[in-house]
């Protein structure tokens, strides 16, 4: 039986700290996808380039160093704030806002992840027929109505792989948090590891609560994904 | 931003004065790293459609594990993990190997890359048009010359999207080389900072420069597919 050491209850905190940075980011990032995929989709050319600008850039430079740069960055740039507030409303009491490593952690890599959920949606917008749009429309409903019915349960057949592969990455992704100190499941088995100079053994935890988790993943979007294929008709071959 | 561009330019650029580092570092890692990881997946791409359970799975074992672990916990398992056990460090080869960071840091970014790598090419190879084989072996080609001549060309080819995909991935994967100790490009502009507190200057100019090697990247690529898949234009 393999021993922990006494390191088990650490190592499942860490785990569950990785969970719910990954979890929390990937809703951050499926908001921030649906919403750059209709500005990417609509016809005001002020949200179109600027969407356009952050998907490109963001896809174009490591997240390792995004991280990093939002990480030290948004503190300076929240100090900052916070002093021009104090010196426009010097009546009112202003705290400094300290960021955690999670907070900014999930921010950093929800604004990262956001760009590549960006183009999955906005290739699953497109993949719906127009007619069902315009169908919806002339049944009077209105925008936000055709998006709830018509529009999201069809685009998110379409979304789904894509989706799927985004959340592995997410998932993964989520290791480099260790680097900007937050006590993830890593940092967790490296703690194990330094005290019981087993180093080897603790990282090789690590992989495999990594790998636990992306295959329980695995499992659920393969069910999610014939949840959202209900109605579909395939070819047998 | 002037201050670390005048101090830190040829450090981020080429070399300090003492090794190699900066982009010229980061661009040897992924050369030598996308080489190795090419040539381990071309035999086991093949190897992953074989039909002898006892020969995909193990390619299958390892592409499962590779592609489902962190590359950050591959790479701590190599530099940390593997020179901790006591039999690499006893053997003076293993020792002197692993010791280097560099050389980890190579050995995880290739094994790395080789899992994604067998998996791409091993859908692309899966999905060879069944006429093009039948018609190869009615030549009556042999199982070697019909991987060189028939599924490999066009199997590559037909992968080159989804590989340049990869090698901008493995690009943006280089950045991790920095906990090995390796001084890439993103070790410099840790260096900077550290030395300038000027965390958006460093880590900004960082940035730039990672998405210009990008943009050059996907420009050779498109000039390749433009080549290499001229037959497949409307």
């Amino acid at each position: 039986m393999i021993s922990l050491s006494g390191f088990g209850p650490q190592i499942a905190a860490g785990t569950l700290t990785t969970v719910e940075l990954s979890i929390l980011s990937l809703l951050v990032s499926f908001a921030i996808g649906l919403a750059g995929a209709t500005a990417k989709l609509s016809k005001n050319p002020v949200l179109n380039t600027v969407a356009t600008i952050y998907t490109t850039i963001i896809r174009g430079v490591p997240d390792l160093v995004l991280m990093l740069l939002i990480f030290y960055s948004l503190q300076i740039w929240l100090n900052d704030f916070t002093d021009w507030l104090g010196n426009v409303f010097p009546n009112v009491d202003i705290e400094q806002i300290n960021l955690d490593p999670f907070t900014s952690g999930v921010i950093t890599l929800g604004f990262i992840y956001g760009a590549y959920f960006t183009e999955t949606f906005r290739g699953a917008f497109m993949a719906v027929p127009r007619g069902q749009l315009e169908a919806a429309r002339a049944f009077g409903m209105k925008p936000g109505k055709v998006f709830r019915r018509i529009l999201f349960p069809q685009m998110m057949r379409f979304a789904l792989p894509g989706l799927g592969n985004n959340w592995q990455v997410i998932l993964k992704a989520t290791a480099l948090v260790y680097l900007i100190g937050l006590t993830d499941v890593i940092k967790a088995c490296q703690n194990a590891g330094e005290a019981t100079f087993n180093t080897f053994f603790f990282f090789c935890i690590a992989g495999m609560v990594y790998l636990a988790l992306t295959t329980i993943s695995n499992g659920i979007l393969m069910l999610l994904e014939r949840k959202y294929a209900v109605g579909v008709r395939k070819a047998v071959l | 931003m002037i201050y670390i561009i005048q101090n830190y330019w040829q450090a981020l650029l080429y070399s300090d004065g003492y090794q190699i580092t900066g982009v010229a570092m980061t661009l040897w890692l992924l050369t030598i790293s996308c080489a190795i990881g090419f040539c381990l997946a071309l035999p086991l791409a093949i190897a992953r459609n074989a039909k002898n359970p006892v020969i995909w799975f193990p390619v299958w074992l390892y592409t499962f594990i590779f592609r489902g672990t962190p590359l950050l916990v591959q790479l701590l398992i190599v530099y940390t993990g593997l020179y901790s056990l006591d039999f690499v460090r006893n053997t003076p080869a293993l020792n002197e190997f692993f010791r280097q960071g560099i050389n980890c840091t190579i050995v995880a970014f290739a094994l790395n890359t080789g899992a994604y790598t067998t998996e791409i090419f091993a859908g692309s190879i899966r999905e060879t048009n069944f006429g093009e084989v039948d018609a190869a072996r009615a030549f009556g080609m042999s199982q070697f010359t019909l991987y060189r001549r028939i599924i490999l060309p066009s199997a590559l080819r037909r992968a080159l999207p989804v590989y340049s995909n990869e090698v901008i991935l493995m690009l943006h994967s280089t950045t991790l080389a920095f906990t090995a100790t390796v001084p890439d490009l993103l070790k410099v502009t840790k260096d900077a900072y550290s030395a300038t507190y000027d965390p958006f200057d460093a880590f900004g100019l960082a940035a730039l420069l990672y998405l210009c090697i990008s943009f050059a990247l996907i420009t050779g690529f498109r000039k390749a597919e433009q080549h290499f898949l001229a037959f497949l234009k409307p």
